[in-house]
C-alpha cells in the first residue's frame, strides 16, 4: 500500500521525512485513500509553532473533514502553497508534491515514539480488518 | 442511521456488481449503498461531461390503482394531479395538516385510475402508512412495490444515445417529466425522463429480478460513451449544484415548504388537500424566512449545520453543504430571514471558529441542462 522505508509515521497517518534539524510532513497513501478526493487543505502560518500530537491543519475531502496531527513539535519554516489551488496533489503524490509543511524540529527525541515503516504497515492492516 | 450494522441493512439487487466495480459501500437510509467508485470528483465530472449510471434502487415505489385512485392522490398531494396526462410524471409534496412535509415525491400516471409514486428511501414505510391511513374505505388498491422494483438513473448528455442502443422505443419521444413502458435489453421497464442531477437523463424502473442483467447490459453498451457507475457522493454534489431540496435536510415534517421555495408545487387553487388550509394561511402571512444558496467567495468546503453570520451575528445554519466540483468552492443551502435573501448579499460562514466570506446565490448554482420541452 505504499509505505516508504525512509519515513516515520503517526497512528493518525501522517509521515515525517527528517533531514538533520529540518523535517517535511505529509499524509500517507493510506490516509488519502481513506479520505477520497481532497478538495481543501488548511495550512498553518509560516513561523508558527506546532506541538507534537496536536492538530496543526485540516484536510477536507468532499465527504469529510480531518485534522492533521503534528508528528513532532517545531516551527513551521515552509508550507506547500501549491495545495491552496491544487489540493488533489495530496491524493496523487502524497509523499512528493503533496507534502504539507516543513518544520524546524524543537526536540529530536520527539521522533523516538513514532512508528517505523513495519509498525505502520501493521497498523494499516489492522485498520482494514 | 450511523448505528446500523451491515447485517441489518437492506441490499439492492446490484450490491454484488457494485463490489466488483470497486464501489465503497456504506449505510444510507437503512440500505447498503455505494458512496463512490472512482472518486466523487471524477464521477461528478463524468455526469456533467458525458454519462453516468446510478443504482437508486433504495428509492421506494408505491402503486395506487382503482376507481378512486385519482381522488385519493389529489387529496394527498399539494400539486394538481388533474393537470396530468397519461405517461406524465409530476413532482409534488405530500403534506401534514400542519403544512409540514411528509415527503417530496414523483407521481407517475399510467391512466386515470392507475399511478405509481417514487418516494424517498427513508420515508417509504412512513409514506405507505400515511397513504393507507388517509385512504380510509376508498376504492383503490395501494401496494408498496419497493422490494420488487429496482431503479437506475442514467444521467448526462449521452444518456439518450446510450439507452437507445438497448431499446426499440424511440426515446426521443419521451419528453421531460414524461415516461413510457419500454423494453430495455428486452426486459419490460418504465423509462422516465427525470433525474436529480440537472442533466438530461432517464430514470428506469425494472423488476428486481432483471436488474443485474440490465445494469450489466447498460454498462456494456456504455463503453463507447465512457459510462461510469456513480455513487451517492456525486449524486449529492450534483443535486447540490442544482439547489434541489433533499428530504431530511431542507424539508421535513416541521418545515414550511413555501419558505423552501416550493410554492410552485403547491396549488392552492385546486380542490381541498391535506395541509391546504394551513398553507393558505402561511401564504397570506408571507414568508418570514427563505431558503437561499450560499457560496464561499474563496476556496473552501461547506458542511451541514455550519453557522451563517451577518456582521458577526448568527442568522441561520446550513441545511446542506458540500464542495462544488464545477465551481471549485463550497456551496450550501440555508434558511435566512427575508432581509438577507437578496442574491449578492454578503455574509460569513463560521468554519472552525473563523468567519469566512460568502454570498447569497439564487439556486441553481449552475444552469440546468435538462431537456425542457
Amino acid at each position: 500500500m505504499g509505505v516508504p522505508k525512509e519515513l516515520l509515521y503517526t497512528l493518525e497517518h501522517e509521515w515525517i521525512r527528517v533531514n538533520g534539524k529540518n523535517a517535511v510532513i505529509g499524509i500517507t497513501q493510506f490516509a488519502q485513500e481513506q479520505l477520497g478526493d481532497i478538495v481543501f487543505v488548511e495550512l498553518p502560518e509560516v513561523g508558527s509553532q506546532i506541538e507534537k500530537e496536536s492538530p496543526f491543519g485540516v484536510v477536507e475531502s468532499v465527504k469529510t473533514v480531518s485534522d492533521l496531527y503534528a508528528p513532532a513539535s517545531g516551527k513551521i519554516t515552509k508550507v506547500n502553497k501549491e495545495l491552496e489551488t491544487n489540493p488533489e496533489k495530496v491524493n496523487n503524490e502524497p509523499y512528493d508534491a503533496g507534502w504539507i509543511v516543513e518544520i524546524e524540529l524543537s526536540d529530536e527525541t520527539d521522533l523516538e515514539s513514532l512508528l517505523d515503516p513495519d509498525a505502520y504497515t501493521e497498523q494499516c492492516e489492522k485498520e482494514l480488518e | 442511521m450511523s448505528q446500523e450494522t451491515s447485517s441489518s441493512l437492506k441490499t439492492t439487487p446490484l450490491t454484488q456488481i457494485h463490489k466488483e466495480l470497486g464501489g465503497k459501500l456504506v449505510p444510507f437510509a437503512g440500505w447498503q449503498m455505494p458512496i463512490q467508485f472512482q472518486g466523487v470528483m471524477q464521477e461528478h465530472q463524468c455526469v456533467r461531461d458525458g454519462v453516468g449510471i446510478f443504482d437508486v434502487s433504495h428509492m421506494g415505489e408505491i402503486e395506487i390503482r382503482g376507481p378512486t385512485a385519482r381522488d385519493l392522490i389529489q387529496k394527498l398531494m399539494t400539486n394538481d394531479i388533474d393537470s396530468m396526462q397519461d405517461n406524465q410524471a409530476l413532482y409534488t409534496l405530500m403534506c401534514l395538516k400542519t403544512g409540514g412535509v411528509v415527503d417530496d415525491l414523483l407521481v407517475h400516471r399510467f391512466s386515470e385510475d392507475h399511478y405509481f409514486l417514487c418516494v424517498n428511501a427513508a420515508n417509504t414505510e412512513k409514506d405507505f402508512e400515511w397513504i393507507l391511513k388517509n385512504a380510509g374505505s376508498c376504492d383503490a388498491t395501494i401496494r408498496n412495490t419497493s422490494q420488487e422494483t429496482a431503479q437506475f438513473a442514467v444521467q448526462g448528455k449521452h444518456s439518450e444515445a446510450l439507452l437507445q442502443k438497448l431499446c426499440e422505443t424511440s426515446l426521443n419521444e419521451i419528453k421531460y417529466y414524461h415516461f413510457k413502458k419500454a423494453k430495455i435489453h428486452n426486459f419490460e421497464s418504465i423509462v422516465a425522463r427525470t433525474g436529480y442531477t440537472g442533466e438530461d437523463g432517464f430514470e428506469i424502473y425494472i423488476d428486481a429480478g432483471y436488474a443485474e442483467t440490465v445494469f450489466a447490459a447498460i454498462l456494456d453498451a456504455g463503453k463507447e460513451f465512457d459510462l461510469q457507475p456513480i455513487g451517492l457522493g456525486a449524486r449529492d454534489t450534483l443535486r447540490m449544484e442544482m439547489g434541489y431540496a433533499l428530504y431530511g435536510n431542507e424539508i421535513n415534517e416541521g418545515s414550511k415548504p413555501l419558505e423552501a421555495g416550493l410554492g410552485w408545487v403547491i396549488k392552492l387553487g385546486k380542490q381541498d388537500f391535506i395541509g391546504k388550509a394551513e398553507l393558505e394561511k402561511q401564504k397570506y402571512a408571507g414568508n418570514r424566512r427563505k431558503l437561499v444558496g450560499i457560496r464561499l467567495l474563496d476556496r473552501g468546503v461547506l458542511r451541514p449545520h455550519y453557522r451563517i453570520l451577518k456582521n458577526g451575528a448568527p442568522i441561520g445554519e446550513l441545511t446542506s453543504g458540500t464542495f462544488s466540483p464545477s465551481l471549485n468552492t463550497g456551496i450550501g443551502l440555508c434558511y435566512v430571514s427575508s432581509e438577507y435573501a437578496e442574491p449578492g448579499t454578503e455574509l460569513e460562514v463560521e468554519i472552525r471558529k473563523l468567519s469566512v466570506p460568502a454570498e447569497v446565490v439564487k439556486p441553481p448554482f449552475l444552469p440546468t441542462r435538462v431537456k425542457k420541452n
